[in-house]
């Protein structure tokens, strides 16, 4: 009844955190990498530092998708509080991998799947002294389990253990004797290997795994910061760690040790962000991460720059929100906070990364934007790209690059003025030159977040205060000629269904649009890469009869500020929502279409 | 707060400093505080000490958080550079300036209300990082531009204008400073030029946050009878426990203290702190000792000041960070950035 899926199946682990499974699933993940297999994994974890149950997903896909498919075809329950949960969530046809050491045959029973115990704790108990060392081991055995059941290279894992523990060679020979252990008995108590299984494929050497908030750290090193200030939250800690742990390694001086970049860890979200605005006032590249509670936390320092024009970087990696909400789940639900942050007229340009790689590509070019437009720039990512393994072609550096500091003038320019008045437009582009402290007696002025005239004095004039804000509207649009452009993919075939969508919700609509494709169904595929929307988005939605708006929170936040943003029929605009703090699966989008196009079908 | 440009106006025999600057050079535009409000005496020092210093303006940020003493900054040093951030968070913005370029002379600008209701959060991490700033509290104990609640540094017991008494315990900055490991916490009146300006000296000079309180009456909500920030009630009450004298790098001393009455501080750049007790026995170096007598002077209604806690050894923030000395924001991008090769290299982990 198990249909073949060679390098096409979804692998799940069921297991407690705080035992250690990450290090056995990361072994999984990188032997089917590098078995040539496109792959990703998703970490699916609580709020919690020991003792809850936690997941892992891993997609094996030989078309190379990224995102969750909605089906399990092997899970490995290894954690007794969630068994049925686990076993309820296997496809029709697929296998159910347990620690039979306690048996569970009554309970584990379910016609249309495979259920296979092996007695991981008994075997370990066995051949490991060590209480620490039997538990860390069984997750290494399960494995050896699927290392014979899916058949995956043995070869492979042995190198990646050597590699790992390359200066600690007695773990190398308890970790293979513990992946021996889970393998062995597999092949000799079952058929192997399944008929859902993996097969050496293509070439992965061009291609790395990571995820986004260590590309996103990366990409802060790469574009010059200096200064990080944050204050820790889930899901977005993991990304001032990618910044220390590449700032370590390419930013201290070898003979001085002398560190040439500033971390601060501030006392909450509030100083983060005024240390942010500081440093970069005095010229220095400085940027924040955080999720929703903390945007909302820095709302009013995000206002201030926006008014006293102050460049500053927020890397919001959204988690599920209202309020605390769910901090180790994900969802897309700050655009719409993004967009318009802090009270009074306030809009921010906000990139929007659908992968780690653009995470990289976007905190540089977040850093240019924000030093050109001397505003507030967001990167908008999400617990799924920022905390998940994804498989992404290799980073590309280009070393001709050189930052765009924008119009900030040298000593010698302030010297050639007779006067500097900071918030001068002298070309048009709604943008004024500015000092930093430090350098002229002639390039002082005064930051503030009161009424000021364009010569940067106090006023309650409000003639004067009416030109200053209405030049951050001229600026407003040089920030949407700036901001990159929607990537378009049209249909095979000419089409009135058009398809928009950002971020992580990516790799759902492009699997499911082979899957519309194979039913006849033909959609253009708009994503759009920043905010405010530019070049074709208002066309794209005039050109179709149907739009639906993908996207991963309750109130279609996407679908609102295109309504808002471009002027258009909101009637055409059709919502495909996913809020559950899963990452969204392509079943989602195809059902979404279907129950939209076809409802007699669907119902 | 109106803009009033402030006109430069000769005074013959007016003296240069060593830049060639004069006095007017550090002052900024005309105050719209209230006539005879302490903040403006405030100003005044700060002005003549940053003149006596010879501090070129330039190099010079300061900051201010919201309130009337927020305004101040506008007030002095026209050549520095100002920041007049959000209620409360002027801390967090000079750190992150300093973290930026740690060369800038900071000095910070911030009220009762600001430091000590809204943002003492930020004032205690300021403090506890040790941030090399000057920052000041100019306390009258009540909030003026929103006419006159009491503030946090309200003694319990005072009058406000209306004729309500304080209920609450005041939060005291000085204690407060010294308990989160502040390495030099002062206090002063704005009607005491002299103290005030060799305190600012000394607070410039320190290699770390120099926390300085001043008492300053404001004149329209809270100088009447029954208040305890009033200029009359602080004239009656005041105590100097120490009185500094600041002594620049290159010159010598020559004050006249008697062995065993003054004590020397020695700060990095070689200048000198030198402390007299006024108090006999006050040693503004032992932490424990300085709460106790704080306390003590507390409970007798003593408005005390000078140089309460000094420890000019305590690292300042980037000391501790172990961060270059050249400034971040003038480091070479060649220097930031590690190129293609080692992305290359980097990624070959990756797989």
């Amino acid at each position: 009844m198990s249909e073949n899926r060679v390098n096409d199946f979804v692998l799940k682990i069921g297991t407690v955190n705080g035992t250690g499974s990450a290090s056995a699933n990361g072994l999984l993940m990188k032997a089917l990498f590098r078995m040539g297999i496109p792959v990703t994994g998703k970490n699916m974890f609580p709020s919690n530092i020991q003792g809850l149950p936690t997941w892992y997903e891993v997609r094996a896909n030989h078309n190379g998708y990224m995102s969750r498919s909605g089906r399990v075809d092997v899970m490995v329950a290894m954690n007794a509080q969630t068994y049925k949960q686990d076993m309820d969530e296997v496809s029709t046809g697929g296998f159910l991998v347990y620690d039979s050491t306690w048996p569970r045959e009554r309970e584990l029973s379910r016609k249309d799947i495979t259920v296979l115990g092996v007695p991981l704790a008994k075997l370990c108990n066995e051949q490991f002294s060590d209480a620490r060392v039997r538990i860390l081991m069984k997750n290494i055995a399960y494995v050896g389990v699927l290392a014979a059941l899916l058949d995956i290279d043995h070869s492979v894992l042995q190198t990646l253990l050597e590699e790992t523990f390359a200066s600690k060679p007695r773990l190398v020979d308890s970790n293979l004797q513990a992946i021996d252990l889970g393998f062995h008995y597999a092949k000799e108590n079952f058929v192997c290997p399944l008929p859902v299984r993996a097969e050496t494929m293509g070439d992965n050497s061009k291609h790395i795994l990571i995820d986004g908030n260590s590309a996103a750290g990366l990409g802060c090193v790469y574009a010059g910061a200096t200064v990080g200030a944050w204050y820790p939250i889930t899901p977005s800690t993991s990304l001032m760690d990618g910044f220390k742990r590449y700032c370590k390694m390419f930013r201290v001086d070898e003979n001085s040790r002398e560190k040439n970049y500033c971390i601060v860890q501030a006392e909450d979200e509030l100083a983060a962000a005024g240390i942010v605005l500081g440093a970069n006032w005095v010229g220095a590249r400085a940027f924040t991460p955080t999720s929703g509670p903390g945007i909302s936390l820095m709302s009013e320092f995000i206002g201030f720059a926006y008014y006293a024009e102050i460049p500053s970087v927020f890397f919001d990696v959204q988690r599920v929100g209202p309020s605390t909400g769910m901090p180790t789940r994900t969802q897309q639900c700050d655009i719409m906070l993004c967009a318009y942050a802090s009270h009074g007229d306030t809009r921010h340009p906000v990139l929007l990364p659908a992968n780690p790689k653009e995470c990289f590509e976007m905190a540089v070019s977040a850093f240019d934007l924000t030093e050109r437009l001397q505003t507030p720039v967001f990167v908008l990512s999400d617990l799924d790209i920022g905390m998940n393994d994804w498989m992404i072609p290799e980073l590309e550096w280009d070393d001709n690059y050189r930052p765009d500091r924008g119009k900030v003038l040298n000593v010698d320019e302030i010297e050639g003025l007779e006067k500097f008045y900071r918030y001068l437009d002298s070309d048009g582009d709604g943008i004024a030159a500015r000092t930093v402290p430090g350098e002229h007696p002639k390039g002082a002025y005064f930051v503030r977040g009161s009424g000021h005239n364009k010569l940067g004095a106090y006023t309650e004039k409000s003639e004067e205060y009416k030109e200053v804000v209405d030049r951050l509207l001229v600026k407003w649009e040089t920030a949407r000629a700036l901001v990159p452009e929607p990537v378009l993919k049209p249909a095979q075939k000419h089409t009135g269904i058009g398809i928009i969508a950002y971020g992580s919700s990516d790799g759902a609509v492009l699997e499911a649009l082979d899957q519309l494709e194979a039913s006849g169904v033909y959609a253009n595929y708009m994503r759009v890469l920043a905010f405010p929307f530019n070049g074709e988005v208002k066309g794209f939605i005039g050109d179709h009869e149907t739009v639906f708006v993908v996207e991963q929170n309750r109130d279609a936040q996407l679908r609102s500020l295109l309504i808002l943003e471009t002027n258009t029929d909101a009637a055409k605009l059709i919502p495909i929502l996913h809020y559950d703090g899963m990452p969204i699966p392509s079943s989602c989008v195809v059902e979404g279409l279907f129950a939209h196009l076809r409802p007699e079908a669907v119902a | 707060m109106t803009y009033i440009a402030k006109p430069k106006i000769d005074l013959p025999g007016q003296r240069s400093n060593k830049l060639g600057l004069l006095r007017r050079d550090y002052e900024g535009v005309l105050s719209t505080l209230c006539a005879g409000c302490g903040h403006d005496s405030i100003t005044a020092a700060i002005v003549e000490a940053f003149w006596e210093l010879s501090i070129p303006p330039e190099k010079v940020i300061k900051l201010s958080g919201i309130g009337c003493s927020s305004k101040t900054p506008a007030y002095f040093l026209s050549g520095a550079h100002g920041f007049n951030s959000v209620h409360g968070r002027m801390p967090s913005v000079a750190t992150g300036a300093l973290a930026g370029n740690r060369d800038l002379i900071c000095i910070g600008v911030s009220g009762d209300g600001d430091s000590l209701s809204i943002g003492f959060g930020q004032f205690g991490h300021a403090v506890r990082r040790n941030i090399n700033m000057l920052y000041i509290i100019e306390n009258n104990g009540v909030y003026g531009l929103t006419k006159g609640q009491f503030s946090a540094s309200a003694d319990k017991g005072s009058r406000a204008k209306k004729g309500e008494i304080n209920q609450w315990k005041n939060i005291d900055s000085v204690s407060t400073a010294i308990s989160m490991g502040g390495s030099f916490v002062a206090r002063s009146f704005s009607g005491d030029r002299d103290q005030l300006v060799t305190l600012i000296k000394a607070g410039v000079m320190h290699p770390g946050c120099a926390v300085i309180d001043v008492v300053s009456p404001c004149v329209t909500f809270n100088n009447h009878p029954g208040s305890t920030k009033s200029y009359t009630y602080t004239r009656h009450h005041y105590h100097q426990a120490s009185q500094t004298d600041f002594v620049p790098p290159a010159s010598e001393i020559t004050a006249s203290y008697a062995a065993g009455e003054s004590k020397v501080v020695e700060l990095h750049d070689g200048s000198k702190l030198i402390l007299k007790k006024a108090d006999s026995g006050y040693n503004p170096t032992n932490r424990s000792g300085v709460l106790r007598y704080l306390e003590q002077q507390r409970t007798r209604g003593e408005v005390v000041t000078g140089l309460l806690f000094i420890n000019a050894l305590l690292p300042e923030m980037h000391r501790i960070y172990g961060t270059a000395n050249t400034p971040m924001k003038d480091l070479d991008f060649d220097k930031l950035n590690p190129g293609g090769k080692a992305l290359a290299k980097l990624q070959g982990l990756m797989r």
